[in-house]
């Protein structure tokens, strides 16, 4: 339990360092220090799970267990390769002058920030805290929305704060109708406790239960991006830094998501029957579809790429809706791999816009000649994203396939048209990207990409071979959220 | 059941309730921004009442500390700042004439009928007070939403935004005596954080398009045209 505190308090310290400090000049590299940290200590976290088990703190504010553990591993790994790429980026975004000292200042500090409420949310026992790092995950990230100050990012920003505000709002609401339901069934010390609700879920009143659940995947579905919940998504995407849209699209639309499955596991137990499971396949089948389709009408990459995000989340949310023990399997692992290889795609996406200067797809051009490492790893990154074997994407998605021909046959096409329709967006507008004839005036930029080939090689390696320690822990989670294993 | 038969508490909290979806009602139809942020301070002001009201009947002494942060934040400290905002944009004489202004306060009655339908099965095994202090909870979360909807000022979107807090906190003590202690610092530390950011907003937006008008945040498309 020592590591969870570590971990918070090394956040918390990293805020009011870099909120002091944060405009020296080597600052990059200390917030790749701090986060290197925070990466061994969830690796320390890690080994403790794997010999012990679970574990939940004295005070029982806090939980690990199969379920967020790979989740809290996976953050911190993100949030350290981010801060990799950061460290370049921000220094490059320095030198052509659209960042002052200030505002590095902000961005560092809220960059530790947005990392502690990430870790808050995963950790949470308690439903209500849960809620409250969620929205401070939101306050964190808004400044970093409209760091450049242009008209754009502003809008951009004060969107995704009133709608993701919002819509949590409506979260809070159904957490109030959870915690009434429970303190119905006594126990008033410990009604919002997961563990314990967990424990005696099928006390609690159905009715209210159902009740909640829809405003909880309604306020943190905003946070997932489902249409038509999603219109902050790409604004904040597209405006904000980008080393910002691989931690928003890696890490914070997956704890919203874990959010929800945490809350269905509750409304699972209270009501025995599938209805919750319903409304999210509902939400997230509209949410593939709408924006596998809009994802082919973009003329911005980081939007193009945004989108690609919503329609996984999509494909994810249905998955854990569809319920089957095999279904859970898939979403659980097409979690870990999305979130790998959309922030390997938006570091390779950021160089390549300061190569072109740009981040419209029409002046981005022939990649693979100007700077060939770049035009590898996004040509790479798209190949994984869509779905191609051998990378993990594809196994998790195959089995989302395989699960939803078992249980709903009759919506597996519309499945592979969703697949089809947004991996052939993204190739029409990929393809001259990486290949075409060179534009004028692209020069090559400092650029580390070891994060991406590091990132890409995990999705290699989960697509030909998962670890056992991981499937033992998938497999464990599976039968937390659905009732038996998978396989 | 008669009115006259519940205990004191519990028509006490009834007629704040009644009082504070009023204010909601008044907050949708006011077109000036200084008697907008001036009821928002009274809608606060009730919830601080209702909230020592329930520390001091249901003998919860935890309330009374949520009673100080409520009257400390929403009727003192967000409306000053708000306050001083519109004179410091000097916004204060501005008064914004609202479209379908019918419509728009039929649709905020609808919506309270609409709280009560969805709220209608937690009623099978509550007091049937429950079932009004939540209704207008989610009512007053609602008309919060439709003022965010019909008022194009930013100043009215974050008072909207404040008001949705505001029903969400009455939902917290009427049905469950207010949240645990950890989780209700945590959401008053985030509401003065929106706070102070949307300050910083109005600035950035000010600066940006020289009007706090949101319709003018138009730039940004769904598909690119």
């Amino acid at each position: 339990m020592i590591a969870v505190y570590l971990l918070l308090l090394l956040s918390v310290t990293g805020i009011f360092y870099f909120a002091l400090l944060g405009h020296r000049p080597q600052v990059g590299r200390i917030n790749t220090w701090f986060n290197t940290a925070s990466f061994l200590i969830t690796v320390w976290l890690a080994i403790n799970i794997f010999l012990n088990g679970n574990i939940i703190s004295a005070n029982q504010l806090f939980i690990v267990d199969s379920f967020n553990i790979y989740l809290i591993v996976l953050t911190a790994f993100v949030g350290l390769t981010t801060s990799i790429f950061s460290d370049a980026y921000m220094a490059h975004e320095k030198e052509i002058g659209r960042l002052t000292d200030k505002r590095l200042k902000v961005y560092y500090a809220m960059y530790q920030g947005f990392m502690l409420a990430m870790y808050l949310v995963l950790v949470s026992n308690n439903m209500g805290m849960m809620w409250v790092a969620m929205e401070a995950a939101t306050l964190a990230t808004v400044m970093l929305v409209s760091l450049y100050r242009t008209p754009e990012s502003i809008e951009a920003a004060w969107k995704y704060f009133i709608l993701c505000g919002v819509g949590i709002a409506q979260a809070m609401f159904g957490t109030i109708l959870l915690y009434y339901a429970a303190i119905q069934i006594g126990d008033v010390e410990n009604a919002l406790l997961w563990s314990v609700l967990y424990e005696s879920a099928e006390h609690l009143n159905p009715e209210i239960m159902e009740i909640a659940f829809v405003f909880m995947l309604v306020g943190y579905g905003t946070k997932i991006g489902l249409v038509p919940l999603h219109n902050w998504l790409p604004d904040a995407h597209s405006e904000g830094p980008t080393p910002m849209s691989a931690v928003l699209s890696g890490l914070l639309l997956n704890d919203a998501l874990y959010a929800v499955v945490r809350n269905k596991m509750l409304v699972d137990g209270a009501t025995q029957s599938h209805i919750a499971g319903f409304f999210m396949m509902g939400f997230g089948l509209l949410s593939f579809l709408v924006a596998a389709i809009f994802l082919n009408r973009q003329k911005d990459i980081k939007r193009l790429f945004s989108y690609s995000s919503i329609e996984h989340m999509g494909l994810m949310t249905f998955s854990f809706g569809l319920g089957t023990p095999l279904s859970t399997f898939a979403a659980l692992l097409h979690m870990m791999v999305h979130s790998l290889t959309k922030s390997a795609i938006f570091v390779t996406v950021g160089h390549a816009s300061q190569i072109a200067g740009t981040q419209r797809i029409e002046k981005i051009r022939g990649l693979i000649k100007t700077q060939p490492t770049v035009g590898w790893g996004l040509l790479i990154g798209t190949l994984a994203i869509a779905g191609f074997p051998p990378f993990g994407v594809f196994t998790s998605e195959f089995l989302v396939l395989l699960a939803t021909m078992q249980s709903y046959p009759w919506l597996t096409p519309l499945l592979l048209l969703g697949i089809g329709l947004a991996g052939a967006g993204l190739f029409r507008n990929i393809q001259p990207m990486v290949y075409g004839k060179q534009s004028d005036g692209q020069l090559p930029v400092q650029a580390n990409l070891w994060p991406v080939m590091i990132h890409l090689a995990l999705v290699l390696w989960l697509g030909l071979a998962i670890p056992t320690f991981l499937a033992d822990w998938f497999s464990q989670a599976t039968v937390l959220i659905s009732g038996s294993a998978p396989l | 059941m008669n009115i006259e038969n519940l205990d004191f508490y519990t028509q006490a909290i009834l007629t704040l309730a009644a009082l504070i979806g009023l204010t909601s009602f008044l907050m949708l139809g006011q077109g000036r921004l200084l008697r907008l942020v001036f009821v928002f301070a009274l809608q606060g002001l009730l919830l601080a009442i209702a909230t020592a009201l329930a520390a001091y009947s249901l003998n919860e002494p935890h309330l009374y500390i949520s009673a100080v942060i409520t009257l400390a934040l929403k009727v003192f400290l967000i409306p000053w700042m708000i306050r001083r905002q519109i004179f410091k944009m000097n916004i204060h004489r501005d008064t914004e004439a609202l479209k379908n202004k019918t419509a728009v306060m039929l649709g905020g009655a609808s919506l309270v009928v609409f709280s009560y339908y969805v709220l209608h099965p937690v009623l099978h095994n509550t007091p049937v007070v429950m079932l009004n202090a939540l209704a207008t909870s989610l009512s007053v979360v609602l008309l919060g939403m439709l003022l965010m909807i019909s008022h194009r000022q930013a100043i009215a979107h974050v008072v909207g935004f404040m008001s949705i807090e505001n029903g969400l906190f009455f939902a917290a003590i009427v049905s469950t005596n207010g949240m645990p202690m950890v989780v209700e610092l945590g959401i008053a530390f985030d509401v003065l954080v929106a706070a102070i950011l949307f300050g910083i907003f109005f600035l950035h937006i000010r600066s940006s398009i020289d009007s706090l008008d949101v319709d003018m945040l138009n730039r940004l498309n769904e598909v690119d045209k």
